[in-house]
């Protein structure tokens, strides 16, 4: 890890009172759900760090506590540098203040969450559907959404299936 | 014999109507672009100047519906694009036909999961299926060449 990443690091823990998780030469912060903007926008305004180039999540069910972890990785171009962050929920009621008011490219990012894990964002301005259909049911990266694949049609049972099939007709 | 036992020095020709009509519709097929995915640059590649599909009429690809009556619908369809592509279907004009180009677009291809349509034959009627992942460009056009056989065997009963 940079040299010049940890006394950012120290700084951060000792305003927010954070962990850090260790993996590999790599720490991240990990952070309460509330203290998320403050800790944004501290970094975008102190330590120039101006895009947000990652915000994802992970899914560990069937831990329902925490069952999510949000993982952003933030970058700084003044100074090459990439810090990380993540922040545990709940499985119950995933929700987590917005970002968009510190980085505007978390827009679309937090619609994709909400539309492949049903993370919800309080304060985002539009937040719908990103990738599935409007009507779609269902958070579908989820670990207990299931795969929706079909049955494949061999030779030996293509008479069955090409019954059940719907055909578009004219 | 010769055409030119029967034609003499009068220089007109008789074909049946449908052989005419057939000929005519199988030489100037527009496709329309709807390259989704990667099975659209086996098309690109198909149309270029190596493989050149300029030679059997489609000089070029419209983009849109409206004037064009061959739809390859190259590449995989996800259930959110599935409404816009019978929509374009249903604005494109008599006589028209579909080839589904690539594994994808015929049977869903190696993605056999909620979000891509199991074969684009869920969604518009197809007359011609082309295998490969992607096909090649030679492929695809023994693909057009089946779908023109397929046109000039169409009789004058069945047209719309």
């Amino acid at each position: 890890m940079k040299a010049e990443l940890q006394p950012i690091i120290e700084n951060i823990r000792g305003r927010f009172a954070t962990e850090t998780y260790t993996f590999g030469d790599e720490e991240s912060l990990i952070l309460k759900p509330d203290d998320v903007v403050a800790v944004f926008k501290a970094l975008r305004d102190e330590f120039d760090f101006e895009m947000l180039t990652e915000q994802t999540a992970v899914d560990y069910w069937p831990e329902q506590k925490p069952r999510f972890h949000i993982v952003f990785r933030l970058r700084s171009l003044k100074h090459n540098l990439i810090i990380g962050m993540r922040v545990p929920l709940d499985g119950n009621a995933p929700i987590m203040p917005s970002l968009t008011s510190v980085y505007a490219n978390a827009n679309w990012f937090e619609r994709e969450l909400w539309d492949m894990f049903g993370i919800r964002f309080e304060n985002h301005p539009d937040l719908r559907r990103l990738v599935m259909p409007a009507d779609w049911v269902g958070h579908p990266l989820r670990k207990d959404y299931p795969l929706g694949y079909e049955e494949v049609q061999f030779t030996f049972n293509f008479d069955e299936i090409d019954l059940r099939k719907p055909y578009a007709q004219e | 014999m010769g055409l030119e036992q029967k034609l003499g020095n009068m220089g007109i020709v008789t074909m049946k109507l449908e052989d005419a009509v057939n000929w005519s519709r199988t030489n100037a097929l527009w496709p329309m672009l709807f390259g989704l995915a990667c099975c659209a640059i086996e098309m690109m590649a198909a149309q270029a100047s190596n493989y050149d599909l300029s030679r059997f009429g489609m000089e070029l690809m419209r983009a849109s519906p409206r004037q064009s009556d061959l739809m390859i619908v190259a590449g995989r369809v996800s259930r959110k694009m599935a409404p816009v592509l019978r929509r374009l279907y249903d604005q494109m004009p008599d006589p028209k036909w579909v080839i589904s180009m690539g594994d994808c677009a015929s049977c869903g291809g190696v993605f056999n999961n909620y979000a891509i349509v199991q074969g684009v034959d869920e969604v518009v009627p197809v007359d011609v299926y082309v295998a490969g992942c992607p096909p090649r460009p030679e492929a695809l056009i023994h693909g057009i060449i089946t779908l023109n056989e397929k046109i000039k065997s169409e009789k004058l009963k069945d047209w719309k």
